[in-house]
């Protein structure tokens, strides 16, 4: 996208000296030159494309043939009435939570660890961001090798009698019956838990130790001069001061487990009985296999709106906070 | 000090939204790489004309078999140049996606593979394709075609595709090792069938192997017991509505498809076809219901028919023979539709239908090509295909999208998916009922 926007930059300069423009003061001028590319970049396939999306989860398009015929909020009563899409908001409602949480913990207390001035420190930072480096598409498929019940690492548990499921697992904990589903935790989804945060650690890992590194080592001599213990120094003293970073780490990773496609897809499918379905999967299946489009459109705008509800908040505060 | 850390943290923010974005990009470097095979299908690279070959033949004998066939094609035509461009994923459940985007956006392949029947009505429907009338008129293909397998490919009494390749969907393959060790005949019939699995289950082998990561071997499995429990001239009922979904048949083949999944290895939802047919070969699991394309699959794994495999008819369905065709078209608004009318032309020649079925495992749609080329296998094949053909008893595949629309498909594997879990049979049969509207689209 980028690279697009400056190469087409230099087309659009000779356009506009063509046309000519307002009295603008040099400076200006050349700030809305080099803006007006990617400005109309982005309105056209970032908010023009959100734009065509919604208006086609409100028509009848769902074959091969485009039917754009209004149907209102048809496609959004239907697939909230499927069996499917309950299961994929419940998947999704636990996934996040478990996964943000298991990153921000581990990304944290590994942090700290790090942060001992160890010797080959260097070495553990980087075993821990490698992950990152990877596609979600490579990690899921290893994942879904190790965490094969009849292969991987069921293997070695099998020695100690232990050989659970993983993602073949079908059962909900607890199983509320709301609605059409069973609400509560889909064991199967641990496995997928444990291989995006596997993967995503190493991020919140790197993000915790620049804070703990931006941390002046006075506020630890002061508080150890006032006599705080080394739990007191990090619980009273050095975690507060990394709030900013772990609200930082959650918006990040929420916007990735809301929009969690090629994990899934690779790792597990939608899973026997659902149980590690996500709505991007539902909506390709939906769109692309099945030809239901204004059904695939529908879900994907509850998936904008989903996270549009977390991020929009955030980008409001981060605008106060600049201005 | 505060101002200090927020803008600290904002740099670190915007340093892994940068990180984010090469990852991003990371991922679409493979996606790009296929983008070029896309852009090479359609250009005229120097003298050569090249054609794009679009299917989701990527696995062992499969794989073989397209390669042979675009080989020979090219030994005719060296002008040409036939691209494979095909997408992994079984039944074709990725290819299928990525060639409806090509379509809607215009950018069709030079051919592509498709099933006879409802998937490719879809593609005619919605005005993508272009006739092969004076094509079949012209290499005489009329006579040499069975009439169930070009009605296949025709509608509004126009033909639209040409089929290379006929598969078999109700056979049980079973590991003859383990059929002997366990004192286990075939069975013929779902006494015999759930006799034998008891006996095996007792024995801690895994009576029937699935693999339904992607959901459509257990929709076959479904599919097969439609079949028996219908009889061929009402499961044919069932796709133009005359024979409802609440029909007390369907109930009962759902009974007996849901008695079938106590028998299938736990971890069925891990894995695909292919898997599960690695488990019969590894003598762990005795049976596997599969297309014949597995036929392929063990030969690929130097396994010989008969000596190391063996096979029958789904039970209660000797008589009838599942058909899955595969047919390429003419897509409207390709480059070089001479060129490709050229390629279709050579997919009907008998020197094409022998060197790809023999090696794919399938058999051939020509009824007049010598039979003796193929192996023990796929003779019976041919056999049973034209007693078939003559009783009368071709019945087409509801998961490999000849039999209903992608639509009704997709709701039916949603529908087949869940059912394998809860195996709450009233429910799914009211979800098939529900889903039944949409057969007519």
């Amino acid at each position: 996208m980028q690279s697009v926007d400056t190469n087409n930059a230099a087309n659009t300069i000779t356009k506009f000296n063509k046309k000519g423009s307002k009295p603008l003061s040099r400076d200006r001028w050349l700030a809305v030159l080099f803006l007006l590319p990617s400005l109309l970049l982005i309105a056209v396939f970032v908010y023009g494309f959100i734009g065509w999306t919604g208006y086609v989860s409100f028509s009848n398009w769902n074959s091969l043939i485009p039917d754009l015929s209004f149907a209102g909020l048809d496609n959004y009563f239907y697939i909230f009435q499927t069996f499917r899409f309950q299961s994929d908001i419940r998947n999704m409602i636990f996934f996040t939570v478990f996964f943000i949480a298991v990153v921000v913990f581990l990304g944290q207390f590994l942090a700290i660890l790090l942060d001992q001035k160890i010797k080959g420190e260097s070495i553990f930072r980087n075993i821990f961001l490698f992950p990152m480096a990877l596609s979600f598409v490579v990690t899921g498929v290893v994942w879904r090798w190790v965490l094969n019940p009849k292969t991987g690492v069921n293997l070695i548990l099998d020695n100690f009698g232990w050989t659970p499921e993983w993602y073949t697992n079908t059962a909900v904990v607890p199983s509320w019956d709301i609605f059409q589903i069973q609400f509560g935790l889909p064991l199967a989804l641990i496995s997928v838990i444990i291989a995006a945060a596997w993967q995503m650690t190493g991020f919140s890992l790197a993000m915790y130790l620049a804070g703990l590194r931006g941390i002046p080592d006075e506020h630890r001599e002061a508080a150890r001069i006032d006599g705080a213990n080394e739990r007191q120094v990090y619980f009273k003293v050095i975690l507060p001061q990394l709030k900013p970073i772990t609200f930082g780490v959650i918006v990040m990773m929420l916007h990735i487990s809301l929009k969690i496609f090629d994990l899934i897809y690779t790792m597990t499918g939608p899973g026997a009985n659902f149980v590690t379905d996500m709505p991007a999967v539902y909506m390709f299946n939906a769109t692309f296999q099945g030809n239901f489009y204004a059904q695939g459109a529908a879900i994907a705008i509850v998936m904008l709106l989903l996270v549009a509800i977390f991020i929009v908040p955030y980008l409001i505060r981060s605008r106060k906070g600049e201005a | 000090m505060k101002k200090k850390f927020s803008i600290f943290a904002a740099l670190i923010m915007a340093l892994s939204m940068i990180l984010a974005a090469c990852s991003n990009s990371g991922g679409s470097g493979n996606s790009g790489a296929s983008g070029e095979d896309d852009n090479s299908g359609n250009t005229v690279g120097g003298d050569k004309v090249k054609l794009e070959i679009f299917s989701w033949w990527t696995a062992g004998g499969e794989a073989d078999a397209l390669k042979a066939l675009l080989k020979g094609f090219e030994e005719k035509y060296p002008n040409i140049n036939a691209v494979n461009a095909a997408v992994a994923g079984g039944a074709g459940s990725n290819a299928k996606a990525v060639l409806a985007t090509r379509m809607q956006g215009g950018d069709p392949p030079a051919t592509f593979q498709v099933h006879g029947g409802a998937e490719l009505f879809t593609w005619v429907d919605a005005g993508k394709m272009a006739t092969l009338d004076k094509l079949y008129e012209k290499n005489g293909w009329n006579g040499v075609f069975p009439q169930k397998i070009i009605d296949m490919n025709s509608k509004n009494n126009h033909v639209w595709a040409v089929p290379l390749d006929i598969h078999r969907g109700n056979v049980i393959f079973y590991n003859k090792k383990v059929f002997e060790e366990n004192g286990v005949q075939p069975p013929k019939t779902f006494e015999e069938f759930f006799a034998a699995a008891e006996k095996l289950k007792a024995n801690g082998v895994t009576p029937l192997a699935l693999g339904d990561k992607n959901i459509w071997p257990a929709t076959m499995l479904f599919e097969n017991t439609l079949l028996a429990k219908l009889g061929p001239e009402k499961y044919a009922e069932l796709w133009t509505g005359e024979v409802p979904f609440d029909d007390p048949a369907v109930k009962e083949s759902a009974d007996i498809f849901k008695k079938m999944l106590g028998y299938i290895n736990e971890n069925h939802a891990s894995l695909a076809w292919q898997d599960a047919a690695q488990l019969v070969i590894d003598g762990k699991a005795a049976m596997t219901v599969m297309g014949d394309w597995a036929e392929g699959y063990f030969v690929a794994k130097g396994w010989e028919p008969k000596k190391d495999f063996g096979w029958i008819e789904t039970p209660g369905t000797q008589q009838s023979f599942m058909v899955i065709n595969d047919s390429f078209g003419l897509p409207k608004g390709v480059e070089n539709p001479d060129a490709v009318k050229k390629f279709l032309s050579y997919l009907g020649t008998k020197e094409a239908q022998v060197t790809f079925n023999k090696i794919k495992g399938s058999i051939p749609a020509r009824t007049d090509v010598d039979k003796s080329k193929f192996n023990v296998y796929s003779k019976s094949t041919i056999e049973d295909f034209q007693a078939a053909k003559e009783n009368s008893s071709l019945a087409l595949s509801l998961a490999h999208g000849s039999a209903a629309s992608p639509g009704f498909l997709t709701k039916v594997n949603n529908a087949v998916n869940v059912f394998v879990t809860q195996q709450n049979v009233d429910q799914f049969i009211s979800k098939l009922k529900q889903a039944s509207s949409l057969l007519g689209k």
